[in-house]
């Protein structure tokens, strides 16, 4: 729970912020990542000033060149005068729980501090929360008046799916030759990729690769399968098959038909009223991931640490009832919906 | 700078001798004082190689390294691996550009590390010069006995040294020096005691250069050639070394070659391996420094050390401002703007920047200038 | 989510020596703190900008160049101007004894000398962790 001293604090972090003070939203950041009361708190407050900035959700292998790409990006951005921001999310260490974060050290080092935003994130092993985690930080950087917002990660799984229905647009980077990437767009690609880059356009094997790519869209078409709660899972764009570029991030070939592919995007959705659709897919899954996370809180510190559990746990050893009707009593008993 | 200088004391520079570093692959692996990318980086040693072939014929153009790679926290098999591919990097590069090989390798030096294992660095100066012989003869089909030579600097480890207890880096220095004039190096440097600490006081050097002094002079050493030649111990450890230096030119051919590899971060990934894997066997007390993890005295001495004022700064940006007033500046522009010119295109940019230097344009201008041309390099992290 | 120690790692000016800061992160990683890596000739203005949107528990600055007692204070004042007052400032690499009073006085926490282990900086971390949440 938060105390009124911390709230005070927080609400001046919060007017320093929309004024312009990096510090603030440094430090909002970090509340917001790492206590879910803070966040409830902070996005409370902050999320009438939500809903400016572009979201860009970003992704490949490693070794795909996405941070050259992501620089690219960045200096046409802040070129055209936009404000960047970046949250960019690496994976945690298994083993010890720790994390190195080397995305900001890709960076390109001339930005000006106040056209560029970048902030690191560890994935913690993306149980859950790390969804929830990213969306409040690009809130909180679409709050503090970022104009585009970059959300990079590592490969495509569960979480970046979950991710990326907060992007209004969402890249997936490939290179040519490697082959596995064809088995993770059998796992989750298709169901948010908005835009296809073909990366180190100049090594052997980039046509095939955009071959390829355009033959399992091919493939998903045919198969779409138009079901009322299908489009509540699928994020991916109504009507819009995904281009496919080929670029080269180093030299800038091609970069500026890709910015404009963005731009088609994004035309595309405010035109075609996509945007509300995805707005909709973007608030119930938050919806349900916030009422998820809340709930299981709490079902654990009932299950886990209220003593009058325990005589309910005592029957089922003794055989008097079974774990599913216990259940229902718990369920009965100590948990109120509301 | 240093032929221009001949120039104005009236000396050609067909006479001038000595060596320059000027090994920019271990810089992307280890040293980290890189400034442009690999291929223009390439391409200015080249140009030097190709320019003192031709008027600095007593000139080592480069000093091929694996010092610095060791230092970075490399095992002795990745040192000679590494600096070996490196050199013949620079060989090809030369032949590429349409230089005869004897033309240049005989000026091609080397500088290695002497680090605390003894008889694994006296293997590892030996393999290399043998390795190094072998490939000059038959890929590269060097004529000449002087292009098949080794030459070599050894700079004893400074990463092995203490803070604590430094007196007793002296004892660490004359083993590393001993090795490194068993394995046959044809200069060396030994560090001072207080190498941890700061830059060496004029005591610490002193005990340093008598160091060398009394291997040379009084221990009978130096008297002969490959004295441990034909020792089962020495003669293993060197065939050994020199197969699993045959093993990561392997690898590093399958990467595509040395910048390939380096783009790759084959060499940063398997230092910063080593140098963890190092670092957490001296936490084990698997590997041992004396003084540091075992045997620790009590008491530590504060010794002297050895400041640097900051009027060294400011007296050198003065003088620079000085001779930035007192030059032809129209000169100096106008040779800048030609040397930009040329770094666009393809010719060598030797007699560019000479003519800059002749005109008192200074490094940090010419290197701004480049830039603008050639870019500046960005490493990953690599852990 | 349990909050990790987050901390920035950093090398300022022109110190290519980057052996000690790497094993560092590394063994921090492995001690299961969250390490963010600024990399080699970072300014003092660089390394600011990082703390201040990166928000980290603790910056360590490792230098082996002599240019500590340039540097360093540097850094420490622009963080405080930048109302960067909470975190735990700590150096790293080659700085003689006679200057770590000077530099304790101007914001840096602790120095970690040659022959520092990776147990020794986490522990010490842990234990000197501000509470900022």
């Amino acid at each position: 729970m938060i105390t009124e001293d911390n709230k005070e604090r927080i609400d001046s972090l919060i007017s320093k912020m929309r004024a312009g003070n990096q510090r603030a939203t440094g430090r909002l950041l970090t509340l917001v990542e790492n206590n879910l009361d803070a966040a409830a708190y902070i996005i409370k407050k902050i999320y009438e000033f939500t809903g400016n900035a572009y979201i860009i959700g970003i992704t490949g292998a490693p070794g795909s060149g996405k941070s050259s790409l992501i620089n690219t990006m960045i200096e046409k951005f802040v070129d055209a005068g936009k404000r960047v921001g970046i949250v960019a999310v690496d994976p945690t260490s298994p083993f010890s729980g720790g994390a190195l974060l080397g995305d900001r050290i890709r960076m390109k080092r001339n930005f000006s501090i106040n056209d560029v935003f970048i902030r690191s994130m560890a994935n913690r092993g993306q149980l859950g929360g790390l969804a929830r985690a990213t969306k409040d930080l690009v809130k909180v950087l679409d709050a503090a008046q970022n104009d585009i917002i970059l959300i990079e990660t590592v490969g495509v799984g569960q979480s970046e799916v979950e991710i990326f229905k907060s992007a209004h647009t969402t890249v997936v980077i490939v290179i040519p030759g490697l082959g596995d990437e064809i088995q993770a767009i059998k796992a989750g690609i298709m169901e948010i990729t908005d835009i296809f880059v073909v990366n180190k356009m100049d090594f052997a094997g980039a046509d095939q690769k955009v071959a390829e790519l355009e033959s399992m869209l091919d493939l998903n078409e045919k198969y779409e399968v138009s079901n009322p709660d299908h489009s509540l899972i699928v994020t991916r764009t109504q009507g819009w098959r995904p281009p496919i570029i080929k670029t080269n991030a180093i030299t800038g070939k091609n970069i500026d038909k890709f910015i404009s592919l963005i731009e088609k995007h994004k035309k595309y959705l405010i035109e075609n009223n996509q945007m509300e659709n995805k707005l909709k897919i973007k608030y119930r899954s938050e919806v349900l991931e916030i009422l998820k996370f809340r709930m299981t809180q709490n079902i654990e510190a009932l299950i886990y640490k209220n003593p009058e559990i325990n005589q309910y746990i005592d029957k089922i050893i003794a055989k008097e009832k079974d774990p599913y009707s216990i259940s229902e009593e718990i369920l009965l008993k100590f948990i109120h919906m509301g | 700078m240093y032929i221009a200088v001949g120039e104005k004391q009236g000396v050609p520079s067909e006479k001038l001798t000595g060596t320059i570093q000027n090994d920019i692959l271990k810089e992307y692996i280890a040293q980290k004082s890189y400034i442009f990318p690999p291929e223009p980086s390439m391409r200015l040693i080249v140009d030097t190689i190709e320019y003192c072939t031709k008027y600095v014929p007593k000139w080592n153009t480069i000093s091929i390294s694996g010092y610095h790679i060791r230092e970075a926290g490399s095992t002795a098999v990745q040192e000679l691996a590494f600096t070996l591919a490196d050199g013949f990097a620079y060989v090809e590069a030369g032949m590429e550009r349409g230089l005869d090989v004897d033309s240049f390798a005989p000026r091609l030096s080397f500088f290695f590390n002497s680090h605390n294992d003894f008889f694994e660095e006296i293997a590892k100066y030996r393999a290399a010069r043998r390795i190094w012989a072998k490939r000059m003869k038959n890929k590269y089909k060097a004529k000449s006995p002087k292009s098949l030579r080794l030459r070599f600097h050894t700079q004893t480890a400074g990463v092995s040294l203490t803070a604590q207890e430094p007196e007793n880096n002296i004892v660490r220095v004359t083993l590393q020096a001993l090795a490194a004039v068993l394995g046959g190096t044809q200069s060396l440097h030994t560090n001072s005691m207080d190498e941890a600490l700061a830059l060496p006081t004029e005591k610490a050097v002193r005990i340093a250069l008598r160091t060398q002094q009394i291997i040379a002079h009084e221990s009978g050493v130096p008297n002969t050639i490959d004295p441990l030649a034909g020792s089962y111990f020495v003669e293993k450890l060197t065939d050994e070394m020199e197969e699993k230096a045959e093993e990561y030119f392997r690898k590093i051919d399958e990467l595509g070659g040395v910048i390939p590899a380096i783009r790759k971060n084959f060499f940063q990934r398997e230092i910063a391996q080593s140098a963890y894997r190092y670092q957490k066997e001296v936490e084990a007390k698997q590997r041992i420094i004396v003084g540091v993890n075992k045997y620790k005295t009590e008491e530590q001495e504060t010794p002297e050390v050895l400041y640097i004022p900051d009027k060294v700064e400011e007296d050198q940006i003065e003088r620079l401002n000085n001779v930035k007033k007192n030059r032809d500046n129209k000169k100096a522009e106008e040779n800048l703007a030609d040397l930009k010119k040329a770094a666009q295109g393809n010719e060598n940019l030797m007699p560019y920047i000479l003519n800059c230097v002749r005109e008192y344009v200074s490094v940090g201008e010419i290197i701004g200038k480049l830039k603008e041309v050639f870019g500046t390099y960005r490493e990953d992290a690599i852990f | 989510m349990d909050k990790k120690i987050r901390i920035i790692v950093a090398k300022p000016g022109l110190d290519g020596h980057d052996r000690g800061a790497k094993v560092i992160s590394h063994g921090l990683r492995d001690a299961g703190f969250e390490v963010i890596y600024t990399g080699l000739h970072q300014t003092p203005q660089d390394i600011v900008r990082s703390v201040i949107q990166e928000d980290p528990d603790a910056l360590l600055l490792s230098i082996l160049s002599g240019a500590h007692n340039r540097l360093f204070p540097k850094i420490t004042k622009l963080l405080k101007e930048n109302d960067v007052d909470d975190i735990l400032i700590l150096g790293g690499g080659i700085i003689p004894e006679t200057d770590v009073a000077f530099l304790k006085e101007n914001g840096i926490e602790e120095i970690f000398g040659p022959g520092t282990t990776i147990d020794e900086i986490s522990d010490y971390i842990k234990n000197h962790i501000k509470r900022r949440l």
